[in-house]
């Protein structure tokens, strides 16, 4: 782009775009620190007890410990990679079934209600049954995770190619194409901007499961350390696996949005 | 005497639902001759669509024959209402869409695609998305993935509707040049009687539902090169009465 070619007028727009901007991330930046300022005051002076409520300082020392003792990595590890394997087994799995659902219509009528049904399901009280079913291992927790994404996926990807506007289908079979032509030249291409979307969802959701199967079975992962934090109340290792929890989310979801914004293309 | 490329012979077509069962199309007779530009010209939701996907093979005739006489496979070009251009393609890939469906993209069809975006003012545009090109473009852009496939009949249905009244002259110009250039047999589906005065050589007239011929009209206004001066002849007038007053007589006529 030139900018020579702007005019005063659209040049002093473009600052005043860019420094709202600026001003919106550092009102960002400002209120984490006063956050954290508060926190931190309120344990020191006594306002709440730091033992129950934990301090930036106590987090930042639990933090430096795990680390340390080599523990932070293993454990962060151990979660991020359950939850990226449920992410891609989910994500393919229920793209998978929306694409049977979608090619055979009968299929699909026998089987939406009981997709329906399994999404409203809540999946964790599956969970003693997948212990006795997949064992106590990492295959129950990436089981739990597969299947907290796997059922919104297919639902979520089905409702999107069903919607791909008639009359282009009607376009495609102009041609006589076949179905799989139709599917693969229209419909999944028309369905990236979703698709997308579906994987941002499922970011949240395999983190839930991998969270809850290691609340269930597991001897590592931060599941199994905040819940062992809570019961020997080692309040400080439940906050501080929470907050390294909140970052390895932001950082999954923030992949897929890098992602998206890379195949974005004009509708 | 040029022969005879599409010949229908009692063509009806019932379509069935929960609650009804509706005649769209009855006992409908027409022929087209090869280079024949026809209009189909009827009030609004007569089934001149369905008369359309029942040359285009995408249904089948409840009774009644159609003939197709070309040695091709893929022998007939449909223009839809819109240009239904895929967004996620660029105006070249639109372009050789119906090439890569129907299996015939090769060195020298793809030529011939590319050709005719250079001869219709498109080259400059190969790369772009149809975003980023004008309606009247997209339309343009359109016609040329029918053509591309090179058909024997090409079937246009209302396919300057969505356009304003401006573009749709000029479009509808456009059009017509590219399609006579080519020369292609045309039958073009329309509820506008100037549009189809301005383009046609031939005019079927239909009545409501269920679709009928009310009465064939021949056009004599080939000495005009361009819809837009056919517009403005003086028999121009003199057809639009008579297919008008056909159009909205009562049925019983026939």
């Amino acid at each position: 782009m030139n900018f020579n070619e702007f005019s005063p007028m659209h040049l002093a727009y473009l600052k005043k775009q860019r420094t709202t901007k600026i001003v919106v991330h550092l009102l960002q930046v400002a209120f984490l620190l006063v956050f954290l300022g508060v926190w931190e005051l309120a344990t020191h002076l006594g306002w709440v007890d730091g033992f129950i409520f934990s301090s930036p300082s106590r987090v930042w020392k639990t933090l430096t410990d795990l680390f340390s003792q080599g523990d932070l990595i293993k454990h962060v590890w151990a979660s991020t990679w359950e939850t990226i394997l449920g992410f891609f087994i989910g994500t393919v799995l229920g793209m998978l079934i929306a694409i049977i659902l979608w090619w055979n219509d009968m299929v699909k009528r026998v089987f939406e209600p009981y997709l329906v049904v399994l999404n409203s399901l809540p999946k964790i009280a599956l969970g003693p049954l997948i212990i006795i079913w997949a064992g106590t291992g990492k295959a129950a927790i990436v089981t739990m995770a597969v299947l907290i994404s796997v059922v919104i996926t297919a639902l979520n990807m089905l409702v999107g190619f069903c919607q791909t506007e008639p009359s282009k289908i009607l376009l495609m079979r102009t041609f006589k194409a076949n179905k799989a032509q139709i599917f693969f030249k229209l419909v999944f291409p028309a369905n990236i901007p979703n698709l997308l979307a579906t994987l941002k969802i499922n970011v949240g959701m395999s983190w839930v499961g991998t969270i809850t199967g290691e609340y269930l079975v597991s001897k590592e992962g931060l599941g199994y350390l905040i819940v062992y934090g809570s019961q020997v109340f080692r309040l400080d290792l439940v906050m501080t696996c929470t907050i390294v929890l909140c970052l390895l989310a932001g950082l999954m979801y923030g992949s897929v949005a890098l992602l998206e914004k890379s195949v974005k293309f004009d509708q | 005497m040029k022969n005879d490329i599409l010949k229908m012979q009692g063509v009806t077509k019932v379509f069935y639902t929960k609650t009804a069962q509706t005649v769209a199309v009855e006992n409908l007779s027409l022929a087209v001759k090869e280079g024949e530009f026809v209009a189909i010209i009827g009030p609004s939701g007569c089934g001149k669509t369905t008369l359309l996907s029942l040359i285009a093979k995408l249904i089948e005739p409840t009774t009644g024959s159609i003939l197709l006489s070309s040695n091709k496979k893929h022998a007939v070009g449909y223009m839809l209402q819109q240009d239904h251009l895929f967004p996620w393609r660029t105006v070249e890939k639109n372009v050789l869409l119906g090439l890569e469906v129907t299996k015939n993209l090769n060195y020298e069809t793809k030529k011939y695609a590319s050709d005719l975006l250079e001869k219709y003012g498109l080259g400059d545009f190969k790369k772009h998305l149809p975003s980023q090109i004008s309606g009247g473009m997209r339309q343009r852009v359109a016609l040329i993935r029918t053509l591309a496939t090179n058909p024997d009949l090409l079937l246009l249905d209302e396919p300057f509707s969505a356009l304003d009244f401006q573009t749709r002259l000029e479009v509808c110009d456009d059009v017509y040049s590219i399609i006579r250039r080519e020369n292609k047999t045309t039958v073009l589906v329309t509820h506008d009687i100037s549009e189809a005065i301005s383009v046609a050589d031939k005019i079927y007239v239909l009545s409501k539902r269920p679709a009928k011929v009310k009465k064939v009209f021949q056009c004599n206004l080939q000495e005009y090169t361009t819809p837009l001066k056919r517009r403005e002849s003086e028999e121009f007038g003199k057809y639009f009465e008579e297919i008008y007053k056909c159009l909205n007589g009562a049925d019983d006529e026939l």
